[in-house]
């Protein structure tokens, strides 16, 4: 990054916004659609004044009716348009997981090449604001799952400003999964950024002593407590997936096989998580270049209680995410 | 009205009343060959069969023109041969050959055909709808007056699809004509088992869509319905719906032993054979001569003998090839 370069400080949510603006001024083929995108400004303000300017048609606000706007999202995909779909958040999400996992993920395949579904889905994802177990799944992982998606997670203001660009240029379904606690983030959009990869992981912070591999509001936690280490002696690497299918293989497997250690950071519950395949990956791949066994550290396996200080007991934080480098290791910590 | 059309016999409507005729015979001829080859394990998987039901297909066809884009069920064979996929390539599909129009990856279900606008092919009881609404979207935004005619089974309208997406193309005033193909039975599970309220038409009316019922055993009823409807659709006036009321002769699927049905009903229904019916009506009316008839059977026997050669010639995807088409790529044709 050109540290002369002139950068634009902005909320996670100005990107997102700034990002929907430029796309619906950039093709008269996208449309915003969702529950209270228009009027109320989205339920996580990230439309807010769109429909002032780009009126109703493109900033369209649907009925409480997950599957039909989902599926009216994919049929419009079929039929020439670009819409973005938002569902509110992820839980309800699964109103429709039948149009998105049934229809979005299969009708290329089905039809045998025939229809692509050119579609992008937004929603919030995520916990920690004490909003009870309901709103605060990550069921990203889940989602990774499924062939014929793409699964995002823009953890920083630079993918929050960009992924929508590349996800709006993909001829396939994709989910973008926004962080609730990240809209509200302030950080520097670097002048010169542009479209970002989706098929690739970053790192965000090199080392040489251990791979922390995260995504999304992890992300940040890590960062912390790659900060935290360094005092220690530990110099740890970030590594953020960003992108959770497809998985980039390459630079996990090489930054373990710099490292030599890995601990993957993972808000879903450990059991059937992207963090196990990350770490089944990291067996297949770099079985012999690893000194210790994979750590990770994720939710603990029950739905997120609405008390903070069991919420926050459920989910990864600073000092756990500390405390298993340190064990990881071993004595040199 | 229309009788007196027919009775006059101009040549140009005995041309189109005797091409009603040959696709009602077209699509029995072939779900007949379809069975026996399904017997003879040529076809496997779950194969549904719309004996009975070709009034509607053949019927409501009449009201589209090429541009209209068309969204069916796992019963869909007669709706795609009538719609203009070949036979052939409907056949091959069914074996599982590349030459198929999904390329055998969709099997009978799964009948996909862009040239001819033919959006499947849905497997999920209600999972066409949405589609069907936001192909219809797509082309309200884009200013184009086609319509998107969408055909489902009775047991669709218990699903909440079926209410999330009358309400929308309502409320938007989309232009998709719903063709409800009300056979009485959804599998083994009656309507007047399963509904509260079995009138349909007054579920779509109290979206404020205009409905009406129709007699699916009569083509020229349904050819009616349907003209009139499409008419009201592409004049912008929102969706209407259809209830087509008719009955399918054979079992639910090849795996049906019908323990929910009296045989005695069965045969009451077909002393109204819709394909019967309309026969005796043109003979009386002068229309169809023992030439006629036997000039359609052959035709109609060609076709499907056709279909069976190409099938059987047919060759299979390599295996190299199993990914293909989960994501879009550039070698797609
Ligand atoms: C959502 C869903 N639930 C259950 C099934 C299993 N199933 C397949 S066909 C069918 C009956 C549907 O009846 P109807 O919609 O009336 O159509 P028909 O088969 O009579 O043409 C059922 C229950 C399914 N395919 N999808």
């Amino acid at each position: 990054m050109n540290a002369s370069a002139k950068t634009a400080r902005m909320t996670y949510r100005e990107a997102m916004r700034q990002a929907i603006r430029e796309a619906l001024q950039r093709d008269p083929r996208v449309f915003l659609m969702g529950e209270d995108v228009g009027r109320y400004g989205g339920c996580y303000a990230v439309s807010k004044g769109l429909l002032e300017e780009f009126g109703p048609e493109r900033i369209r606000d649907t009925p409480l009716s997950e599957s039909a706007f989902v599926g009216a999202g994919i049929g419009a995909a079929m039929g020439g348009m670009r819409p973005i779909v938002e569902i509110m958040t992820v839980n309800f999400s699964l109103l429709a997981l039948d149009q998105i996992m049934n229809n979005a993920a299969t009708i290329l395949h089905m039809s045998g090449g025939q229809f692509n579904i050119p579609l992008v889905i937004r929603m919030a994802t995520g916990a920690g604001r004490q909003v009870g177990a309901q709103h605060s799944h990550s069921l990203e992982g889940w989602y990774a799952h499924i062939p014929g998606l793409k699964i995002l997670a823009p953890a920083v203001i630079e993918d929050a400003r960009w992924m929508l660009w590349t996800a709006l240029e993909d001829p396939d379904p994709v989910l973008i999964f926004e962080h609730q606690t990240l809209y509200n983030m302030e950080g520097e959009l670097p002048a010169g950024s542009g479209p970002v990869d989706i098929e690739k992981a970053i790192v965000r912070r090199p080392g040489t002593d251990v791979s922390l591999i995260s995504y999304g509001g992890s992300l940040h936690k890590v960062v912390q407590a790659a900060e935290q280490l360094a005092p220690m002696g530990i110099n740890a690497e970030v590594v953020d997936l960003r992108v959770l299918r497809p998985l980039d293989n390459a630079t996990i497997i090489e930054s373990v096989t710099r490292t030599h250690r890995a601990l993957i950071v993972d808000e879903g519950w450990r059991s059937g998580s992207i963090s196990a395949e990350v770490s089944a990956r990291i067996m297949e791949g770099a079985f012999y270049e690893l000194d210790v066994p994979v750590g990770r550290v994720c939710t603990a396996e029950v739905p997120i209680p609405y008390a903070k200080h069991l919420e926050d007991a459920a989910l990864p934080q600073v000092p756990v995410i500390v405390e298993t480098v340190r064990a990881l290791m071993g004595s040199n910590g | 009205m229309a009788l007196q059309t027919l009775s006059q016999k101009s040549q140009p409507r005995a041309e189109h009343d005797l091409g009603l005729l040959r696709d009602m015979i077209r699509i029995r001829r072939f779900e007949e060959k379809c069975a026996e080859l399904y017997s003879a394990s040529k076809i496997r998987g779950f194969l549904h069969l719309y004996i009975g039901e070709e009034a509607v297909a053949v019927g409501a066809m009449g009201a589209l023109g090429p541009d209209d884009n068309l969204v069916a069920t796992y019963r869909e064979h007669g709706h795609a041969l009538i719609r203009g996929v070949p036979a052939t390539s409907i056949l091959a599909e069914m074996y599982g050959k590349q030459e198929g129009c999904s390329r055998g990856r969709g099997g009978s279900m799964h009948i996909f055909d862009a040239a001819h606008r033919f959006y499947g092919g849905n497997a999920i009881v209600g999972g066409g709808l949405p589609i069907a609404v936001g192909l219809a979207l797509a082309d309200k935004l884009q200013g184009r007056s086609q319509v998107t005619a969408c055909f489902f089974g009775e047991g669709a309208v218990a699903e909440g699809e079926f209410h999330e997406c009358m309400n929308l193309a309502a409320l938007w005033k989309l232009p998709v004509l719903f063709c409800c193909e009300n056979n009485l039975y959804a599998m083994g599970t009656a309507l007047k088992r399963s509904e509260s309220e079995t009138d349909l038409c007054l579920k779509a009316s109290s979206y404020e869509i205009p409905a009406w019922p129709v007699d699916g055993m009569d083509v020229t009823a349904c050819e009616e319905a349907a003209k009139r409807a499409a008419l009201a659709v592409r004049a912008g006036d929102g969706p209407c719906f259809l209830e087509f009321r008719t009955y399918r002769f054979r079992a639910h699927s090849m795996f049906d032993p019908q323990l929910y049905r009296e045989k005695q009903e069965i045969e009451e229904w077909k002393k109204r054979d819709p394909i019967e019916l309309y026969q005796n009506r043109l003979r009386e009316q002068g229309t169809l001569s023992d030439a006629d008839l036997k000039g359609i059977e052959d035709e109609s026997a060609a076709e499907v003998a056709k279909a069976v050669e190409f099938a059987e010639a047919g060759t299979w995807e390599p295996i190299e090839d199993l990914t293909r088409f989960v994501y879009s790529d550039k070698t797609n044709p």
